[in-house]
């Protein structure tokens, strides 16, 4: 039972871990489909995670917060769009400058606004999003094994981390069994037959990046409004990219998407647990190790030394239409 | 048939002043703008910002000296990131290749001090050449032989790199008895001279990589364009298919490109490490590698442009600790929204003003001819 329980455990810690980066992921997996590179999903939740804790910390509501969150990803996701697709400018480098604005904006207005250096006063109550318990979990908690799952692992968490769930389900639904899905990739593989098809490109990538910023703000809103209470800055330290990581190393699929970002988030689970921990043969395992290995990882697939890794083909190219 | 039409279709040149000149200045005014803007959201008064900025940064002769050390950095960068540009690579792992770069400063200072310092300087530069350059050499293999993209590999480098240097810090390089991570002090001998040792100047951490830096924007002009290595690595930038076809091997020209990018990224370990704190800490990069990207794109991968981008960014970073200290609600990430704003606008928006100024001189070149 000992043993059980630990596992359990870890993968509770990895489910909270994970949620972010799923719906991160989950988020890029439309822009990058769509044949737009996203690594400014760093910058798109760090500032709906600013603007959820304000307005959740102003209006007392923690789905008002979700919204400001929302709205707030989906404005610097249309920005993207704006410098990627309209201006066909370099996606990598409008990534970046996302990134790096929103880290020096979030702070900004934080002490404008809050005068707490750089966070928003700490959230309880109704700002937060709150566990909920799942029906009869308490009744079945007794029994051994499923009983016990039930109760501790699957129910408890918050709406958000059902909502990533689900979201993985729903996009590799709309992605593969959708018109609107089979354009997204069209546009990524081959924008020119698109085009030939008279769908506008542009238009389709401009709606792959508002869903990718709607995602995105999900995954901000949580990290201050349902993981954390309150915003801190840098509070995403660097899981945009993780996600990134989680998606190139799931090879642009929902679903191996998934799995990845399960795995790099159990090894967070398990970092947090194995610290100072001596194991047999190995020894200690240095923290800094465990905690590179997602990047390393990613860096083998992306080599081609654990399977292959095939990216939209039009990925990073700005779309030209001929005259 | 006149001149107009039998151009028709090769680009209608533009007076270079306006390439080189007039569309950064204008994007760099946008930046600005809309940087005011912020600070008018947050209550504070643009101009009275603008001049405490300026001011800050070059008002008395500390200051100039602290905004000249922030510029030998993002010098170094710039040309690292803009190298690679020329090949027609965007390496965004400038401040891993920094930091690493920094590592082999740091081991060269703590080991090889037996040596007289004149011996320890040189190895401790050749060593940072050496470490950024071989963590810039593996995601150049990678792209060149193996095809995995760049831009990910070395994002996924830096954080493997500040992973490298956490640990070593942590756990083995720590300072005997010392509580928080960074290495022992260096011996003295090792240290860069400063520019105060032997200039009559205020003390400020400007050193000697200042003049390194300058030395290396010389040599990346005269590489870059007088070598039959830097015109194989732009004609690889410029077209993979047609270097092939004249024999020159794109995989190669990528390494080298990357090596020597890493190398000079490297060198902001020479001037923070070896020229300022003396001592391995964490996170002595400070974000240099990301602005390195903005520098070499307003400087137009040119060393002039980006010697001149590196001062206004130098400024920024200096001038930006000012802010802070007078101003009633802005604090120093205000620099960090302007940096931002300054990449977005002459990086990823560098087409929205382009097109209309361009065709703005057209015409009236075009009236011109028409009327002689």
């Amino acid at each position: 039972m000992e043993l059980f329980q630990i596992i359990i455990l870890l993968l509770d810690a990895t489910f909270r871990v994970a949620t972010p980066l799923v719906l991160a992921a989950m988020a890029g997996m439309f822009s990058e489909r769509s044949g737009v590179v996203d690594i400014g999903l760093e910058g798109k939740m760090l500032g709906a995670a600013f603007a959820a804790a304000a307005a959740s910390s102003a209006a007392g509501s923690a789905w008002l917060g979700l919204c400001a969150g929302v709205v707030t990803s989906l404005a610097l996701s249309s920005l993207h769009a704006y410098a990627c697709v309209t201006h066909k400018g370099n996606q990598v480098v409008s990534g970046m400058a996302i990134n790096i604005m929103v880290s020096g904006l979030t702070p900004t207005l934080a002490i404008a606004w809050f005068h707490q250096g750089g966070q928003t006063p700490s959230l309880s109550g109704d700002a937060r999003f709150q566990p909920i318990t799942l029906p009869f979990a308490d009744a079945v908690r007794e029994i051994p094994v499923i009983g016990y799952t039930y109760a501790e692992l699957i129910s408890g968490h918050n709406i958000l981390v059902y909502c990533a769930a689900a979201s993985v389900p729903l996009v590799a639904y709309i992605l593969y069994k959708t018109r609107f899905g089979l354009r997204v990739r069209a546009v990524g593989e081959n924008p020119h037959a698109v085009d030939t098809a008279g769908i506008s490109v542009e238009l389709m990538r401009y709606k792959a990046l508002a869903v990718t910023g709607i995602l995105c703000g999900f995954a901000g809103s949580y990290l201050s409004t349902a993981h954390g209470a309150g915003f801190i800055r840098e509070m995403t330290a660097g899981k945009g990219y993780l996600a990134l990581a989680a998606l190139i190393f799931g090879k642009w699929k929902p679903v191996p998407t998934l799995f990845a970002c399960l795995l790099f988030a159990f090894t967070d689970a398990v970092q947090a647990r194995l610290q100072g921990v001596e194991l047999p043969i190995v020894g200690v395992i240095p923290v800094q190790f465990i905690q590179a290995l997602p990047y390393i990882l990613t860096v083998l697939l992306l080599a081609g030394f654990v399977g292959k890794a095939n990216p939209p083909k039009s990925i990073g190219v700005p779309y030209i239409k001929e005259r | 048939m006149s001149d107009a039409t039998a151009k028709f279709g090769a680009p209608a040149k533009v007076p270079a002043w306006v390439n080189l000149i007039l569309i950064p200045l204008v994007n760099l005014l946008a930046a600005f703008i809309l940087s005011g803007a912020v600070i008018l959201i947050v209550g504070d008064d643009p101009l009275q910002a603008l001049e405490v900025l300026i001011y800050g940064a070059f008002g008395y002769p500390d200051a100039i000296g602290y905004t000249l050390y922030y510029t030998t950095n993002f010098v170094f960068t710039g040309l690292a990131v803009a190298i690679a540009f020329h090949c027609g690579l965007f390496n965004i792992g400038a401040e891993g290749q920094a930091l690493i770069g920094g590592l082999g400063v740091g081991l060269a200072a703590l080991y090889l001090d037996f040596m007289p310092g004149w011996m320890v300087i040189p190895l401790a530069i050749f060593a940072a050449a050496l470490f950024g350059g071989f963590w810039a050499y593996v995601p150049a293999y990678l792209q060149a032989r193996r095809g995995s993209h760049i831009v990910i590999t070395t994002i996924m480098f830096n954080f493997i790199a500040a992973s490298i240097m956490t640990y070593l810090l942590v756990e083995i390089l720590i300072a005997p008895g010392g509580q928080s991570p960074e290495s022992r002090e260096f011996a003295e001998f090792t240290w860069l001279p400063y520019l105060h040792d032997f200039l009559p100047f205020p003390n400020t951490p400007l050193n000697l990589s200042f003049f390194f830096a300058l030395i290396l924007s010389g040599a990346f002009y005269y590489f870059m364009w007088h070598t039959r290595w830097g015109y194989e690595i732009r004609v690889t930038g410029q077209n993979e298919t047609a270097a092939r076809y004249a024999g020159i091997s794109p995989a190669r020209n990528i390494i080298l490109a990357m090596v020597i990018s890493g190398a000079l990224a490297g060198f902001v370990g020479v001037n923070e490490v070896l020229g300022v704190h003396h001592r391995l800490i964490l996170d002595f990069s400070g974000g240099f590698g990301f602005v390195g990207i903005a520098v070499a794109l307003m400087g137009r991968n040119h060393p002039v442009g980006i010697f001149l981008a590196a001062l206004l960014f130098g400024a920024l970073y200096q001038g930006g600790s000012e802010l802070a200290f007078e101003m009633k609600t802005i604090n120093r990430e205000m620099v960090i929204v302007i940096q931002g704003l300054i990449i977005l606008f002459s990086g990823a928006l560098e087409h929205m003003f382009r097109p209309r100024i361009e065709s703005l001189f057209k015409r009236r070149k075009a009236t011109a001819t028409a009327e002689a």
